[in-house]
């Protein structure tokens, strides 16, 4: 046998696929190993950590101390503010040996970049989730590590300074948070770090993840002055989710490519116009050929572009009805458990004036087709403004509302013994059947908006990616779900109205 | 052994690799020149699996370096253009770290380590930091990594830059044993000499694109025209220079020297000999007139500026290879 025969033999066989979990948990470990081993030599990251871990719990047991005494002394029976006192401090304790995790992730990609070892570990047999797992570990241990030793350090000086000890719920709570403040921050860190050209650019970027966090600490304060404790709970989940979702982002964006060919972080307003035409103006199919001119052609993109979007969003689209079907669902089960009172809703006739009486219910401005049809347009253009922010959520849940009060009124109708078909078909399909088609169209495109940025389209990295689908939603809203919402807005005002009455309207 | 086929690598608007079609057949040492910019690093990045091309396909060993990236990446080494060493980290330590990755066993790294530190005269330095080690101990051990796991392709981004005379040697010497040993290398170089001194081929790369390929004698033919022989005799030249014209393109003469070329000079050269012979012209030396492969490299790539200045390629340059491949 050859030698390239002999050294090819154990090599070929496994694909990435195929590679043991246990396997590519080892790679990622043999890299925060080496990552944890050089910070551990860094006297500069070491000094603070130290001071944090072993000097500032007792410091804050002092601080403690006194605080006790005085409200003891000033505020008679006041001695609640002392005793919530300690698990604030608890939590502060352990959340500043945390924030080191931010300096550290920071710098995990780019730090590596600038100093020209990133090249030879990218070009290792390890794939791009081992490396990210292995660093956002590597950034992790260390501070967190800390943390729990800054806790344990603040509790013993506590024990023998004034007795108190958390109960074990509320020390699990602390560690919790403390855990996942630090995650959430690595995570995003590491967004950060993978998606800068220098450090000192992701050093800037990081004051996107100290706000929240910031905020987030004040109010977990809040909670623990008013005993809240419960809440804490919530926040923990919360931040769970936000954690699955920045590791998600994470590993989907990583990009070798982008890491070590970007070389600048500036804004090219001009670019990004350019760029934005190009995708709104090119067929879609061809929307990443640059070669191709942007031509404004309305025919094509309605008889070409359009159907085509709609095409290649069924994912979206399909998980919007899924969901609509499950808000009505909801709405439906709800009315099973609220019944209204019999007598709420009389169907049998309705007085002739009752549509022009809509906007004493104050939900519209004027029951005419402008006012319909802004309402409308208003809810969508909100509706994917929330979607880049919540990565495509509240669209969903934005939508789900009114779906879900569909599904409500027609089991409270039906249980009044009125029939729900006839209900829906005359409230809702004359204008329904134009309106929903439009808010789902929308809903679906300003859900793959907010996914983008989790998981952008193939071969794009976030910002492209990001401006290809928000050109695809805003050909798709202007070319069809704008014509669409305005003819439902002229049905509902002109032709709905007709047809209750029709049905349920007092006879004169 | 390397194989790529339309080989294009995009950055936005500006393209890196513009369709490179290359063959490499194992144990060949190809050096890659070109200008700063001229996408030399941005086709081993992708041929080391590090990049993804726009179009076009690579493949190492036959496994694609999209599809099966892990896999080729355990069978090349890539010296990088910086070494990128750990600082804070010492030789054995580094070494054993990116062992690990290969999946070596820690006999295997510690065994591979010691021979290779020891090849480099690195040994005794081992127990130092990284931090510590001059620019051309750096570039040995980035190089030491680089053939750590005994890789079948070897890409070495200047091996020799920074390095004092007697370790550019070493790395050279390291170079030809590797090959006697059967590795394919490709080697980005600006060291004009040394590219002709190792590789059995050389690729000129401009605008992302191959502007000539082969070895270093076809370029010279090719580019710089027939072999140029320096004929030298014992007595003048008068009378006798019709003699050789119906042989060979004169080209320049002196009292008692000619200077000629000529395509078949296996066939030309002991006519000449025999007819001035036959002359009673005595025959000092018959040399061929040394011609640099700078000469070749400045002819494609020295008169256009420079590749960093010009990011589209002009579709009118040299858009086939001088030399088809072999």
């Amino acid at each position: 046998m050859s030698q390239l025969a002999l050294l090819r033999a154990p090599l070929f066989s496994p694909s990435n696929r195929e590679i043991p979990l246990r396997e590519r948990l080892r790679l990622a470990l043999v890299i925060t190993r080496r990552e944890l081993r050089d910070s551990l030599r860094d006297w500069r990251i070491m000094t603070p950590i130290v001071i944090l871990t072993l000097l500032f719990p007792f410091l804050m047991d002092f601080t403690a101390g006194m605080a006790r005494d005085f409200v003891l002394r000033y505020g008679g029976q006041n001695a609640l503010i002392a005793e919530r006192l300690n698990p604030f401090l608890l939590m502060i304790v352990g959340f500043f040996p945390v924030t080191f995790s931010l300096v550290l992730a920071l710098e995990t990609f780019v730090g590596e970049k600038e100093r020209g070892s990133l090249e030879p570990l990218l070009s290792m047999p390890i794939s791009d989730s081992e490396l990210y797992l292995g660093k956002m570990l590597a950034a992790l241990v260390l501070p967190l590590a800390a943390s729990y030793l800054a806790i344990s350090v603040y509790l013993t000086g506590m024990v023998f300074s004034s007795g108190w000890l958390p109960n074990s719920l509320m020390l699990l709570q602390m560690l919790l948070l403390n855990s996942m403040k630090a995650s959430v921050m690595v995570s995003a860190a590491v967004i950060a770090s993978s998606q800068t050209s220098s450090v000192r650019a992701a050093n800037l970027l990081a004051s996107f993840i100290i706000i929240p966090m910031a905020l987030l600490v004040q109010g977990e304060s809040i909670l623990l002055f008013w005993g809240q404790y419960d809440v804490l709970w919530w926040i923990i989940a919360a931040l769970c989710v936000a954690d699955l979702i920045l590791v998600r982002m994470g590993i989907r964006i990583f990009n070798r490519e982008e890491i070590l060919a970007r070389e600048m972080d500036e804004l090219n307003l001009g670019r990004v116009l350019r760029d934005f035409a190009g995708y709104f103006l090119r067929p879609p199919e061809q929307a990443l050929q640059r070669g191709v001119h942007p031509s404004p052609n309305l025919w094509r993109m309605l008889r070409h572009d359009i159907p085509y979007l709609l095409c290649a969003h069924w994912q979206p689209l399909g998980m919007v009805l899924l969901t609509l079907t499950g808000a009505i669902a909801l709405g439906i089960s709800l009315a099973a458990q609220w019944p209204l009172p019999e007598g709420a809703i009389r169907l049998d006739a309705l007085p002739q004036d009752t549509f022009e009486r809509v906007p004493q219910l104050g939900f519209l401005p004027c029951f005419s087709i402008t006012g319909v049809f802004f309402n409308n347009l208003r809810a969508l253009v909100l509706a994917g403004v929330l979607g880049i922010f919540s990565f495509g959520v509240m669209p969903l849940v934005l939508l789900m509302a009114p779906l879900a009060l569909v599904g409500f009124f027609a089991a409270q109708v039906a249980a009044l013994g009125y029939s729900p078909l006839v209900f829906v078909a005359t409230f809702i399909l004359p204008h329904g059947f134009v309106e929903l088609p439009a808010a789902i169209i929308a809903t679906g495109f300003a859900l793959r908006v907010g996914a983008a940025l989790v998981s952008p389209p193939s071969g794009l990295d976030v910002g492209q990616g990001f401006l290809l689908v928000l050109a695809d939603f805003l050909k798709v809203f202007l070319l069809l779900v704008l014509p669409l919402l305005f003819l439902a807005a002229v049905l509902e005002v002109e032709v709905t109205p007709q047809v209750v009455l029709a049905v349920y309207g007092m006879r004169p | 052994m390397i194989e790529t086929a339309n080989l294009s690598k995009h950055f936005g608007f500006i393209r890196a690799v513009d369709g490179i079609d290359l063959n490499m057949r194992e144990g060949e040492v190809l050096a890659l020149l070109g200008p700063n910019g001229a996408g030399k690093t941005t086709t081993v990045r992708i041929l080391a699996a590090i990049l993804k091309p726009t179009t076009g396909w690579a493949r190492i060993a036959g496994l694609d370096t999209v599809r099966e990236a892990r896999q080729v990446r355990r069978i090349v080494g890539l010296l990088t253009e910086v070494p990128g060493l750990y600082t804070r980290m010492r030789a054995l330590e580094y070494l054993d770290f990116f062992g690990q990755l290969h999946g070596l066993t820690s006999r295997q790294r510690a065994a591979r380590s010691e021979q290779l530190l020891r090849r480099f005269d690195l040994w005794e330095a081992r127990q130092q930091r990284l931090g510590e080690y001059s620019k051309g101990m750096r570039q040995k051990l980035a190089l030491v990594r680089a053939m750590l796991h005994n890789p079948l392709v070897l890409f070495l981004d200047e091996p020799t830059s920074a390095m004092d005379p007697h370790s550019a040697r070493q790395v050279r010497q390291a170079i030809i044993e590797l090959r006697r040993e059967r590795r394919t290398i490709i080697l980005c170089t600006h060291n004009l000499s040394e590219a002709e001194a190792l590789a059995d081929r050389i690729a000129i790369i401009r605008r992302g694109r191959i502007a000539a390929l082969g070895s270093v004698p076809e370029l010279k033919r090719r580019l710089l025209g027939d072999t140029l022989l320096e004929l030298r005799v014992g007595t003048s030249l008068d009378g006798l220079l019709p003699l050789l014209q119906d042989l060979v393109q004169v080209q320049e003469c002196g009292v008692d020297w000619v200077r000629y070329t000529t395509s078949t000079p296996e066939m030309v050269n002991p006519q000449l000999v025999q007819r001035l012979s036959e002359r009673g012209v005595p025959v000092i030396t018959l040399s061929e007139v040394p011609r640099s492969l700078e000469e070749v490299y400045l002819r494609i790539v020295g008169e256009a500026p420079s590749d960093e200045d010009v990011h589209e390629p002009i579709s009118s340059f040299e858009s086939t290879p001088v030399l088809s491949q072999q």
